[in-house]
Formats: structure tokens, sequence, C-alpha cells
């Protein structure tokens, strides 16, 4: 099975590789940082990868992303799994880096998904809950992520397997500044659901699975509540 | 994550706390720093209270693996559980396990940990090949036996003070079934064990014994021993193994242990509930007789409970456990049954001569035994105190690992070679069991 990871020094998209590499699965790495791109690489690797490619590139400019799909050629499954959970107080009078984090959660995934589409036998994007409802605390990250979920959406009906991925909180350097509570999950066990998820072709799948009734709720409460 | 120790008698009050995913290139200089893996250790060996953690449990990446010698090249975040997912399939297994798998290398080289195995293969640091080390002035230093050899043998039972450990290399066991062959047999004298114990050293890879500390001198108690199983077949390079049916699969992370209510059973824990235990324990596994199970039962029985010290209440527990001759063994168990204490889950090994590269490590040749207490019960201290008194006059040792309150004294007399020790120790580290006992 040949598995492209963009983003692959994730936390969650490692997890999922690991899965992947148990299975004797061949990679191609799409990263920013090379140093950390071969660790994973070298991961992989040990744990049964047959082969773990890697390609370093700046995700948000996207002028090469069509070398990417290139590069890359046909797989079976593309995993996007990129992006930075940017603090929303810090940029609420901030447009420019508002653009900016819009641009790496939503504008470079469309991008990356349009230019895989019909490269891969399944897709696989990381969306999010903070997708399913605008929340103060994350609504930029959030918006980025209901656009993704749209679009995803949209693929779909054009035949494509998509598996959106929905996180909650998982336990990954992403969300280290938070406070913990029992709605945390490990990494590890996100990575094993969304490799199931994948496998299974999946349309939607909640990291765990019971933010899907979280969410379910949450979406159902009137607008004038949604102040958290 | 809360950066707790197991006991949970100490409060933990880092300053701030360093998540680590990759090995850094540099380790800030502004605070004393201390990695702190899965927090397991039980009292403040891995705490840091008013300065920085280094979190090392993400930092989990495996480098490679030799798939004819068996040795594995991972960082030092890695669990154990992460290792065995990964070996057993491939007919490998830990050379040394302690009782959780729920540690990382890292924790296991700085508290040069042992198992069941010690009378076979000694401390986990026998089987680290080779360690890089990233020291507070930026240098990274490659250290085994015969590489920076000194700076090797100070890490190894080093508790976390020389530095940061980034990687490790650890030669895995060759095994030829998951399975372990395992017997319990019923002992009713502190001599009867050193029989069995005596006895399983030349049969037995693994052994173990629980007893009932309210036996004074002489102990009853269950003797607990094992092998790995052979495949009638013998010795096969590429065991069956990975293979589905009958092979043995990791189990899914999220199913593999369990949150129970702990708290609510804290009150059973005193000493007549802890009497009716053991009579019912002792009763139960009175009748020997030989069992194949799971390498999980047979070491990991307590990860099953993913909270189980939460079974303490509030206030948390002590770990006591001290290596020494086998002649001061019985006065130790006199003075715990006297005290009429309650110790819910006593252990006795004797440990064999095999040396640790280590030079702090904690085991010796001797027997040593470990108990849980209450933290709040009455008249701990002054035991505590006591027991110190006769291990140490009897030329042994207490455990740091597991301990939250020996004195300065009773660390320098256990571990005389401290100063020499204190040289090697990183500038820029230090941890509260440190500050507390130099």
């Amino acid at each position: 099975m040949k598995v492209v990871i963009i983003g692959a020094t994730s936390a969650i998209a490692q997890e999922t590789a690991r899965c992947f590499a148990a299975e004797g699965a061949s990679f191609f790495l799409v990263a920013r940082d090379a140093a950390k791109c071969a660790i994973v690489a070298d991961d992989l690797r040990a744990r049964g990868a047959a082969e773990a490619q890697t390609f370093i590139a700046d995700l948000a400019d996207f002028s090469r992303h069509a070398e990417i799909a290139a590069a890359a050629g046909r797989s079976d499954v593309v995993l996007i799994a990129h992006g930075s959970l940017p603090d929303q107080l810090v940029i609420d009078d901030d447009p420019a880096a508002q653009v900016a984090a819009f641009e790496l959660n939503a504008t470079s995934f469309i991008s990356l998904a349009a230019h895989f589409a019909t490269a891969t036998e399944t897709l696989a994007v990381i969306g999010s809950v903070a997708g399913d409802r605008g929340r103060r605390s994350n609504y930029v990250y959030g918006s980025a992520k209901a656009a993704l979920h749209a679009y995803c959406e949209g693929l779909r009906g054009r035949g494509i397997n998509v598996v959106l991925i929905k996180p909650g909180w998982i336990d990954t350097p992403m969300t280290a500044q938070m406070r913990k509570n029992p709605l945390f999950a490990s990494a590890a066990s996100a990575g094993q659901t969304i490799h199931e998820a994948i496998l299974a072709k999946r349309a939607v799948v909640y990291v765990p699975w019971f933010w899907r009734w979280i969410s379910l709720i949450v979406r159902m409460l009137p607008s004038r509540l949604v102040k958290f | 994550m809360s950066y707790e120790s197991w006991g949970r008698s100490i409060a933990s009050t880092p300053a701030g706390v360093i998540a680590l995913r990759f090995p850094p290139s540099s380790l800030p200089t502004d605070d004393l720093l201390l990695p702190y893996g899965l927090g397991r250790s039980y009292g403040d060996v891995c705490l840091n209270n008013g300065h920085t953690l280094l979190s090392t449990s993400h930092m989990d990446h495996f480098r490679r693996f030799d798939t004819e010698s068996g040795v594995l090249e991972c960082e030092a975040g890695t669990s154990l559980d992460a290792i065995i997912r990964f070996a057993v399939p491939r007919g490998w297994f830990l050379p040394v396990t302690p009782g959780t798998k729920f540690v990382t290398v890292g924790g296991c080289i700085a508290n040069d940990v042992h198992g069941k195995n010690h009378h076979r293969a000694g401390t986990f640091g026998r089987h680290v090949r080779s360690l890089t080390l990233l020291r507070s002035d930026g240098t990274l230093l490659r250290c085994a036996p015969d590489e920076n050899a000194a700076m090797f043998a100070a890490t190894i039972g080093g508790l976390g003070l020389t530095g940061l450990i980034v990687s490790a290399s650890i030669a895995l066991l060759r095994i030829e079934s998951p399975a372990i062959l395992a017997e319990k047999i019923p002992f009713r004298t502190l001599s009867e064990f050193d029989e069995l114990s005596r006895a399983a050293d030349a049969t037995h890879d693994y052994s173990v014994a629980w007893f009932d500390s309210f036996g004074g001198r002489e102990p009853r108690g269950i003797f607990f021993r094992g092998n790995h199983l052979r495949c009638s077949a013998g010795f096969q390079p590429a065991p069956p193994l990975a293979t589905g049916g009958a092979g043995w699969k990791p189990a899914l992370h999220r199913s593999r242990s369990r949150r129970f209510p702990m708290r609510l059973f804290s009150p059973l824990l005193m000493p007549f509930t802890i009497r009716l235990f053991n009579e019912a324990y002792f009763r139960a596994n009175a009748h020997p007789h030989p069992q194949t199970i799971g390498f999980d039962p047979f070491f990991y029985p307590l990860d099953a409970v993913a909270n189980w010290n939460a079974i303490y209440g509030p206030k948390g527990f002590l770990q006591y456990q001290f290596v020494a001759p086998d002649a001061a063994v019985p006065d130790v168990l006199e003075r715990v049954a006297t005290s009429r204490l309650a110790s819910f889950l006593t252990v006795i090994k004797r440990f064999g001569a095999l040396p640790s590269p280590g030079m702090m490590s904690f085991p010796r040749e001797g027997t040593t035994v470990c108990f849980d207490f209450a933290a709040s019960a009455q008249g701990l201290p002054q035991l505590l105190d006591d027991l110190d008194r006769l291990v140490l006059d009897s030329g042994g040792a207490v455990y740091p690992a597991k301990d939250s309150r020996m004195s300065a004294e009773t660390f320098r007399r256990s571990f005389p070679q401290w100063e020499a020790f204190a040289k090697f120790v990183d500038p820029r580290f230090s941890s509260s069991f440190w500050r507390r006992v130099t």
C-alpha cells in the first residue's frame, strides 16, 4: 500500500502512519522541517515500512503543490494533516495573521486536495470538531475547518472516496498549553481510529467517537446561547 | 497531564513544563531542569518542584531495529508498552521489565530498574548498548561501555541528573512465544522461600514472591516462577507470532486498561481487611499447578487498572523498598509486623550477583523487599526510620525510585559513592529528590 502524508511531522499523522507502517506500507512524506521529517521516516522504516521517501516543502507556498503531487505519483491513500492552531486572542486584531491562518488551514488543504483528488484511491483530510460551530476561542481555525468540511462533502458527491476526520481534544504538542480533562484522547489511540476509518473508507469519523454526539448537541444550540 | 508522581503523596509544583516531541538541539539554561517521562516513580525522583520539567513521553521515535541481533535504537520517551507492541509479534521481548510497562526507556535507565529475572539478567542497564546524552552546555555525548565510559556509568541509575537522555540502544530478548509457563508455590517460612528462590535461580527465568506482612520473621507467602514458553519445534528464527489466528496481536490502545472509582475501595485498606485478604489470597493459591498464561498477567497484573494508585485515597501512599544481606531480613519483617501497620502488596525477591554497569545502581546481591503503606498511617514515619537503621546497619540500601522521605544520611549511607557521582551531574539539572538528600 502506498501512503502519502502531507504534514508528516504532525503528531496525529505520525501515529496514523505508524499503523500503516506495521502493515508494511510505502510512504511519501511531505513536511517543512527536513530534520524532523527524517526522524519520522526513520521511525516508520524501523517499524516495518517498506519505504519512506521524504519531500521538504512549506505547504503555505501553493506554487509547490503541483510539484508535490507530481513527485508523489499515484497512491492508495493521501492523508492531508498539516496545519496550525493559532492563539485566537493574539490574532483577534491582526487581519494579516487571520488570513495567514485561514490560508494554511483551509486554502492550502483545498489546493492539495484538488491536486490529489484523482491521483489516489482514498483521500483522508483532518478537519476538526472546531469546524462544527464557531467558537470565540478558535473561530479562525474553526472557520477554516468548516470550509474543509463543506469542500469534502462536495468532493464526495463527485464520486471520490473522502474520509473526513474530525478530532476532538487530542493530547499533542498543539494542545500542550491547554488544561487537560477526561475528554482528551491520546495521539496513539487517535491514530488507530483514523487508520481503521481510512481502511473502511468511512465518510466522516469523529475521534474519539463520542464527539459525534457532543457535536450534534452543540450544533443544535441556538446562536444566542453559543458564546463559549 | 498533571506531572504527578505515582505515589501521589507529594504535590508536583513545577514552575514550568517543556513538552518535547523531537530531540532538541540545545536546552534552556535559565532554570534547573529534570526529564519527566510517564511519572511512574513513586516519590520525588521524577519531580522538580519550583523548577522546570522536560516532558519526554512524546519524544518516542524508533531509529532503527536490527532484525538479526534484536537491538532497538529509540528515543528515550519510548514506553516499554510501545516496544512490546512492536517486538512481541516479531519474536522479541524486553530483556528486563519492571512491574509496569507504562514507563519510558529513559526512566528505566535513570533508575536502572530491575525485574523478576534479576538473578539471570541483572538490571535494565546491562542491556543498554549505548545512549546519547544532551548536556546543558549543548554537547551531545554518545556514551557506551567503551565510549565516554564514565558518563555512561553515571547515567545508568543516575536519576536523570546527568543530562537529557535523548536515545538509547537496547538489546532485546529472543522469545519463541508470547506465553509464560508460570507456577505458584506456597511457602510457610522465610527459609522455605529461600530454598525455593535458590532452586529457581537455576531453572527459571523469572521469580518473585508475595508474602503476608503480618507474619513476622517467618511469613507465609506465594512464590511465583516462570519461563518463556519454548515451542516444541525448537528455536524458530521467524516464529509464527505475527500471523493472525493463534498469534498474539497487540490490543487496541483504547481498550488496554480501565479506570475504576478506586477511591471507593480505600476504606477497605485497613489492617483487619488486609489480614482477611491475605488469608484468602494464600488459600486461593495453596494448590499449585503450572499454567500457560500471557505475558501481560504475568508481568503486569496491575496495569489492567489504569489508576490503581488512587486506591489509597487523596493522601496517596508510600512504597518502601530496600535490599539487604539475607540475614538482615527477619529483623526487618519482625519490626513491620509488630508495628501492626498494613502493607497491602508486599513483595520479596533475591537479587543475583550480576553487576550493573551503573555507578548509582540500587540492586546488589541480597534480598529485596517492597512494602506499600497508606501515607496517612499513624506511626509510619517512625517505622520507616527504624527500618532505615536496620537496613543500613546490615550494609543494605533504600531505593530512591520509590522514595519520598529518606533522610540525607540514609541516602548517603545507601550510596556512599554519591560524591563521586555528583561530579557527573549536569550543573543545570536537579530534582526535588536530589535537593532533599544532598
